[in-house]
């Protein structure tokens, strides 16, 4: 399908979110579409799939003007959207998913669910994924859901594929079979428009990218031609030169030793330690244990058996206040569902970890909390109109900043980041560098779990390599992506 | 570029709507105003309010507890046969107080500790404590307590003309509004009604923390089942049913969101007196009692929708 939206603009009340935006995929094409946060993206995708309308603008779909009013229309056309948070009904099998609304039927007018399982199977056999259509959908993992989001666009004969960050949950292999099938798709003449923020997949897969910046055009051009950080420019406006800060720390002395640390079916026998001052990175595909084995070390789900040594001493952490007692701090993986109050004020946000020293026989001293909030806010620069903004109402970025700042409140010895830059743009992952080469400069012993392997590389001093819950490895030296994934995929 | 919020903020919208419904009824009738009349009201508002306040923490915490009116039929029971058994006033008063705050701590124990739903849980023990009332009182009320100095005053008995249950409900209020919004505590009931998980990731007792609402839940109808009990100078085996749903609609009213996290104790007290305003205007406007439900539901729709927010 080729696809042409030129002249768009779109509001929300006051504020133009959309100007005279233009995006053209060409048949069989990957297109890539790039931005930080809040540049467009999904607001444009929203226009195309129908969600919501344009106030001016045109859509031509193979030369042809046509109108999207609904969510219909854009099915009509060939167009399906795959949202980031997917979008199955949990207790309802793979193949009612896929039909969800679109049943077959059978002469009487019953739902004809043997011809629907029997298409199910065969497109999903085509994707490689062999389960049964019946199995409910809260059996299965984030990779396979994105399967079935797509046999769901290919069972509705789907010309133009939207992805929305399809590979923020995958482990390394789904992603691999995820890319093998967007490019057999592609042989077949299939468009995508494919949204994410990990530039490294942009270079992979994409045939070429358009550039959106605060809602505006910026530009379109074949992948090839690009460079990293001609893209990063692009989007960012500004050269923001390297993309890690060099790094300024000094690691001392040992701080904490863990030893035959496991947790039943988690991880097992994870031995390791971590000095002042001391960035370490923990490293692994999904499902390898690491968020499971720094959450047991904050005592959210606590180890079964090994030891634990704070500072020469034996210590047990049961949960997680005993953690925050003895320095720890822990910055989850999802900051929306385990790190925030979304529908609290900042203020809250950032006392919450701290009652204890913003009062006294539990009767909160109200002169302590705004200074107290308001210089955490300040020295991470956390940009809000107040503190008493609602915290749901702010970038993924400074919403990461604001949980940060919960924890440095309590000046902590041991800060563990899980994932510290997920969902957040390019800007300001930089800065949460900056404050994580500020801390441990300062001897805060950090331990950061990622993802993302350059970032990994980047901020490393040393790297734990977790495979299938076992210690892979830790790396002192050479630390590479290559050397990361060898041990990581044991290959 | 700023806008202008013409929003008015939640706990002033329901207080907008008690003045315009006081003002509409003494337009509407003229004995509205009479001190008689005002102090009838507080007599009227003090029980749906105190068990509205226990509710008002159980609700911010997340949960719900259907229990409330059985706690109250219950230890209004056992208060009923101290006082005939010659116990004094003062210890039989304190005996309910702690067999209600016991019976919420059963229900929070149920909750918090094997992690079960407040709904069905307050609801089996809702049902469990009306039989147990009726096994104790046998089916029959209890009557006959005696004159017995401060039991009789709570429920009988005023200051220069304000009734003690009035008087009650103030202390009551005031002592759990700076419990909400001064202490560690009230802070923590916020926080797990807000993202439970973030909150036992930031170090908090959450589970001590739901059992603890629902104790005070029961404690409030307890503190309620007296002012009862000395009203009617008995105990009737059918008190309290239906309470906990009027309590759920004063926290409502008062703009608390049921799904928790979010409200505040001064807008339970504003809702409590929206629901007995209603209630003592109606009958003085001599709307029949069937016609007062119909009229009282619709407030609460009427005031859910215009709470609604985007």
């Amino acid at each position: 399908m080729k696809l042409e939206m030129s002249g768009i603009w779109k509001s929300f009340g006051p504020v133009q979110v959309l100007k005279n935006m233009q995006l053209q995929v060409l048949p069989g094409e990957i297109h890539a579409l790039v931005g930080e946060n809040g540049a467009g993206k999904s607001t444009l995708m929203k226009i195309l799939g129908g969600v919501i309308q344009k106030d001016s603008g045109e859509i031509r779909i193979d030369d042809k003007p046509v109108e999207i009013n609904k969510v219909r229309d854009a099915e009509k056309l060939g167009i399906a959207i795959i949202h980031q948070e997917l979008s199955v009904i949990p207790d309802m099998t793979i193949s009612e998913n896929i039909f969800l609304g679109n049943e077959l039927r059978t002469s009487l007018g019953l739902i004809d669910e043997k011809s629907m399982n029997q298409r199910v199977t065969e497109v999903l056999s085509k994707l490689g994924l062999e389960v049964n259509p019946k199995e409910r959908c809260r059996k299965l993992g984030v990779g396979q859901l994105q399967l079935v989001e797509i046999a769901k666009a290919l069972i509705h004969r789907a010309q133009l594929i939207v992805m929305d960050e399809p590979t923020s949950a995958l482990t390394d292999h789904e992603i691999d079979r995820l890319f093998g099938i967007i490019r057999s798709l592609k042989q077949e003449g299939v468009s995508f428009v494919y949204i994410s923020h990990r530039l490294e997949e942009l270079f992979a897969i994409c045939d070429r990218l358009t550039v959106l910046r605060d809602g505006e055009y910026i530009g379109t051009a074949d992948v090839k031609d690009l460079s990293f950080n001609q893209v990063i420019s692009m989007m960012v406006g500004r050269e923001i030169g390297d993309r890690f800060p060099k790094k300024t720390n000094h690691p001392g002395e040992t701080i904490l030793e863990v030893q035959h640390l496991s947790r039943s079916g988690k991880f097992d026998n994870i031995t390791f330690n971590l000095r002042k001052g001391e960035i370490l990175g923990i490293a692994g595909l999904m499902g390898a244990g690491r968020t499971e084995l720094v959450r047991a070390l904050f005592g959210a789900e606590p180890a079964d058996s090994g030891e634990i040594k704070l500072k020469g001493k034996v210590v047990t952490i049961g949960s997680p206040k005993e953690a925050m007692n003895l320095g720890f701090g822990l910055v989850t993986e999802d900051r929306k569902l385990e790190g925030l109050f979304l529908d609290f004020k900042l203020d809250f946000n950032i006392m919450a970890a701290n009652f204890e020293s913003l009062s006294s026989h539990g009767i909160l001293h109200k002169q302590k909390i705004t200074p107290y909030v308001q210089s955490l806010i300040q020295s991470l620069r956390v940009k809000t109109s107040s503190i008493y903004e609602t915290a749901k109402n702010l970038s993924g970025g400074n919403q990461q900043k604001v949980v940060v700042a919960k924890w440095l409140g309590r000046k902590p010895e041991i800060l563990i980041l899980d994932e510290p830059t997920r969902g957040v743009d390019v800007g300001a992952k930089r800065e949460i560098y900056e404050i994580m080469n500020d801390l441990a400069s300062k001897g805060v012993s950090i331990i950061m779990v990622s993802s993302e392997l350059p970032e990994i590389v980047g901020m490393s001093d040393r790297v734990l390599v977790l495979r299938l819950g076992h210690q892979a490895g830790i790396l002192e030296s050479d630390i590479t992506q290559e050397n990361i994934m060898s041990l990581a995929t044991g290959v | 570029m700023k806008r202008i919020e013409l929003k008015i903020p939640q706990q002033y919208s329901s207080l907008i709507g008690l003045l315009l419904l006081g003002v509409l009824l003494s337009v509407l009738s003229p004995s509205f105003l009479s001190l008689s009349n005002l102090m009838n009201v507080l007599n009227q508002v003090s029980l749906n309010g105190l068990v509205a306040i226990g509710m008002t923490f159980v609700i911010l915490s997340g949960g719900i507890d259907l229990s409330v009116g059985s706690v109250l039929a219950l230890s209004g029971a056992v208060l009923a046969a101290l006082l005939k058994s010659g116990v004094p006033d003062v210890l039989a008063m304190l005996i309910a107080l702690v067999l209600g705050t016991v019976m919420g701590l059963l229900n929070g124990a149920f909750i918090s500790r094997f992690n079960l739903q407040p709904f069905i849980v307050s609801m089996a023990f809702m049902t469990m404590f009306r039989g147990a009332t009726f096994v104790f009182t046998q089916g029959r009320p209890i009557t006959g307590l005696g004159d017995v100095g401060l039991f009789v005053a709570s429920g009988r008995g005023d200051v220069f003309g304000v009734p003690w249950s009035g008087i009650i409900l103030l202390i009551g209020f005031v002592a759990t509004a700076f419990v909400l919004n001064r202490t560690v505590f009230g802070k923590g009931i916020y926080a797990i009604g807000g993202n439970a998980e973030a909150a036992r990731l930031s170090g908090l007792p959450v589970k001590r923390l739901r059992a603890s609402v629902y104790a005070i839940s029961g404690f409030f109808a307890a503190l309620a089942s007296i002012i009862l009990t000395s009203r009617l100078d008995s105990a009737q085996p059918l008190a309290g049913q239906g309470y906990e749903l009027d309590a759920i609609a004063a926290v409502v009213l008062g703009g608390t969101s049921l799904s928790g996290g979010r409200g505040y104790m001064v807008g339970t007290i504003i809702g409590a007196f929206i629901i007995g305003i209603l209630n003592n205007g109606l009958n003085l406007l001599e709307v029949s009692s069937f016609y007062q439900q119909i009229v009282k539901g619709a407030v609460i729709l009427l005031a859910v929708l215009l709470d609604r927010r985007k």
